[in-house]
């Protein structure tokens, strides 16, 4: 799978590229400031863009508005974008042309390995990888109507908004895919969302709901 | 302005031009009682006592003045220095104290010129709505019962029925007049009065000092807390995970050939141990300066932080342009204080952030729907805003009747810079 990489820190780039390698991905173009990076995803369209948010050269967030500029003129155009800190507003911001294909989570994440590259690959799938603290933001700002919901029903929510399949849920939880799908339903009963049988729709409706 | 507070404001300026007659009066004798003090204090030493009465006196005559301008809309702030803490009334340097301000001087050439021209502007002031009311009211009784050799306005003398109703248009109109010519009438007088009540140059200065020591020790204070707040959060935090970071890992280096199952464990653990530190630099980066600040100014950071509450927010904003990083930061931190306080105190269902600039100030306004009652003195949240915003001679005021809504209004004098230059245009 070919990617395009932007970060500005020589170190992260570096580690960046040699983690992705190992995984058999292809970095075409690594670039380390805003102005060149949304040239460089319109020329090499690539399977996926890890990009960071804060680039020079006015290191704000040049790196989210060049994502979300790219998948303007190329609709979903597969971007993960990773950051110091994560805000809601921003997730919203990527999201809202609803063609999935979208990753936000912390620069953190990287250290858990098998993770982050599951979340590349998601996201690369046309899926969604988003991250947990974004998520518990969300969940914590609608708390009246998810009281309906119990434990485990939130648990699967959260989880289902970060992105994940539904075995990737019941490995994570240690149920059995059947259970996971019983959840889902039930949480989609409850909220009045439209049942939908593919995994990505359904991670857009939720975070939809969220109003993200 | 709507004819109603035409009217309105007319009529009491009218009122204002009744009161200061008897106010001006009241200068003469003052001015007496002050020439007699001075005279006897090398006499008996009565003055010791008599001038602070008489000054103390001026001076609570000279501030209604002064607020009467103020209703006027011209603003004469008090120009007095403050009493020195020994000085008690009746002694030596109580009287000093009163005798060596210019101020008390200033008031003193103030009461006759005051009462003259107070004096002169009131009968302007007073004449015109009262020869017109006459017109309405009195003269056509008159001519009903029959008085001869009397006149109004243009006809003189009145000599039949007719012409006596006449009158009443033509007072109609002067009343009207009068009524529209007392407010700048009451404006001439405020503004005279400034030319002697306001602090000169030197006393304005004086003041501005001693307020800018207060807030600069405000603000060394609260940055020095601060500091020192971070220096812990940091050794305690961050500084002692990656020394324990260190010595995970070494030990798993020591170890990696003997035993590589346990050696796997502990890298885990350093792992772990990074992330751990992490999270806590990002709540410390968040209370210093949050990122997403510096990325998207105030007007970003606010709806940021709308979005993180759990109460809906809703935020409306007006600002062409970035502000500068210290106030901006201030500007953010007042917000995201004022609106913990509705959230932790005011039992709100609904908030809402206003910002928007004008000229050269910065305004907020935070609203809710909570219980009210909020005491500006009582809570530190509300005092810990208002010292922020010293610091940039900004000011807060509350508005939180019991049973709500609670407002607070903060306003913040600063500049625009350039439109948005450095966010959101990076797309190209």
């Amino acid at each position: 799978m070919r990617v395009v990489l932007a970060e500005d820190l020589a170190l992260l780039r570096d580690g960046l590229t040699r983690l992705l390698e190992a995984f058999e991905f292809q970095v075409v173009a690594s670039v380390d400031n805003g102005p060149s990076l949304l040239p460089a995803l319109l020329e090499h369209k690539p399977d996926v863009a890890v990009v960071d948010v804060r680039l020079p050269p006015t290191f704000t967030d040049e790196g989210l508005q060049a994502a979300i500029a790219a998948r303007q003129r190329v609709p979903g155009l597969p971007v993960l974008v990773l950051s110091q800190h994560v805000e809601p507003l921003y997730a919203r911001e990527l999201l809202t042309d609803r063609a999935g294909g979208v990753g936000y989570l912390l620069k953190d994440r990287v250290a858990n390995v098998a993770q982050f590259v599951d979340a590349v690959r998601r996201v690369a799938g046309g899926g969604t990888a988003m991250d947990p603290e974004v998520v518990s933001q969300l969940l914590a700002r609608h708390q009246p109507p998810l009281a309906a919901l119990t434990g485990r029903e939130r648990e699967v929510l959260g989880l289902m908004a970060e992105g994940r399949s539904n075995g990737a849920i019941a490995t994570k939880l240690f149920i059995g895919e059947k259970a996971v799908s019983k959840h889902i339903s039930s949480i989609f009963t409850k909220l009045g969302l439209p049942p939908s049988d593919d995994d990505h729709r359904r991670v857009l409706a939720v975070l939809a709901y969220l109003d993200v | 302005m709507d004819s109603r507070d035409w009217i309105r404001d007319g009529v009491r300026a009218v009122a204002g031009g009744l009161l200061a007659v008897p106010l001006a009066v009241v200068n003469l004798p003052l001015f007496l009682f002050f020439v007699v003090g001075l005279v006897l204090t090398p006499v008996f030493g009565i003055g010791l006592l008599v001038l602070p009465l008489v000054t103390l006196l001026i001076r609570a005559r000279a501030d209604a003045a002064r607020r009467l301008a103020a209703g006027r809309g011209v603003a004469i702030s008090r120009p007095y220095r403050p009493r020195p803490e020994k000085a008690v009334f009746g002694g030596v340097g109580y009287y000093r104290w009163l005798i060596t301000d210019p101020a008390t001087w200033r008031d003193f050439a103030w009461l006759v010129p005051g009462t003259v021209i107070g004096l002169v502007l009131a009968v302007f002031t007073l004449a015109l709505p009262v020869y017109g009311a006459e017109g309405i009211l009195l003269i056509p009784l008159w001519i009903w019962l029959g008085t001869d050799s009397y006149g109004y306005g243009m006809i003189w003398p009145i000599e039949t029925l007719g012409e006596g109703f006449l009158s009443l248009p033509q007072g109609a109109l002067i009343l009207a007049i009068g009524i529209a010519a007392a407010p700048y009438l009451r404006r001439a007088d405020a503004l005279f009065n400034r030319l002697f009540l306001a602090p000169t140059r030197a006393a304005e200065l004086r003041l501005r000092v001693s307020q800018l020591t207060v807030t600069r020790a405000d603000t060394v204070d609260a940055q020095a807390a601060e500091l020192r707040r971070i220096e812990r959060d940091l050794h305690d935090g961050a500084q002692a995970r990656l020394v324990a970071l260190g010595m995970t890992i070494g030990l798993a280096e020591e170890i990696v050939d003997a035993d590589p199952a346990t050696a796997r464990k502990l890298l885990a653990e350093a792992r772990e141990t990074s992330s751990a530190a992490l999270v806590e630099l990002r709540h410390l980066v968040r209370g210093i300066h949050p990122p997403v600040l510096a990325e998207r100014g105030l007007e970003g950071a606010v709806r940021a932080l709308a979005m993180a509450l759990p109460t809906p927010t809703e935020v409306t904003a007006s600002l062409p342009g970035r502000l500068d990083t210290p106030v901006e930061s201030a500007a953010y931190f007042a917000v995201a204080e004022a609106l913990a306080n509705a959230a932790r105190h005011g039992g709100a269902r609904n908030t809402a952030v206003d910002l928007w600039h004008t000229g050269d100030s910065l305004f907020m306004r935070i609203s809710d729907d909570g219980r009210g009652g909020a005491d500006p003195s009582g809570g530190t949240g509300l005092r810990g805003i208002e010292r922020r915003l010293a610091a940039f001679d900004g000011t807060m005021s509350l508005s939180s009747p019991p049973g709500g809504p609670t407002v607070v209004t903060m306003e913040l004098p600063c500049a625009l810079s350039s439109p948005k230059t450095s966010p959101s245009s990076g797309t190209g």
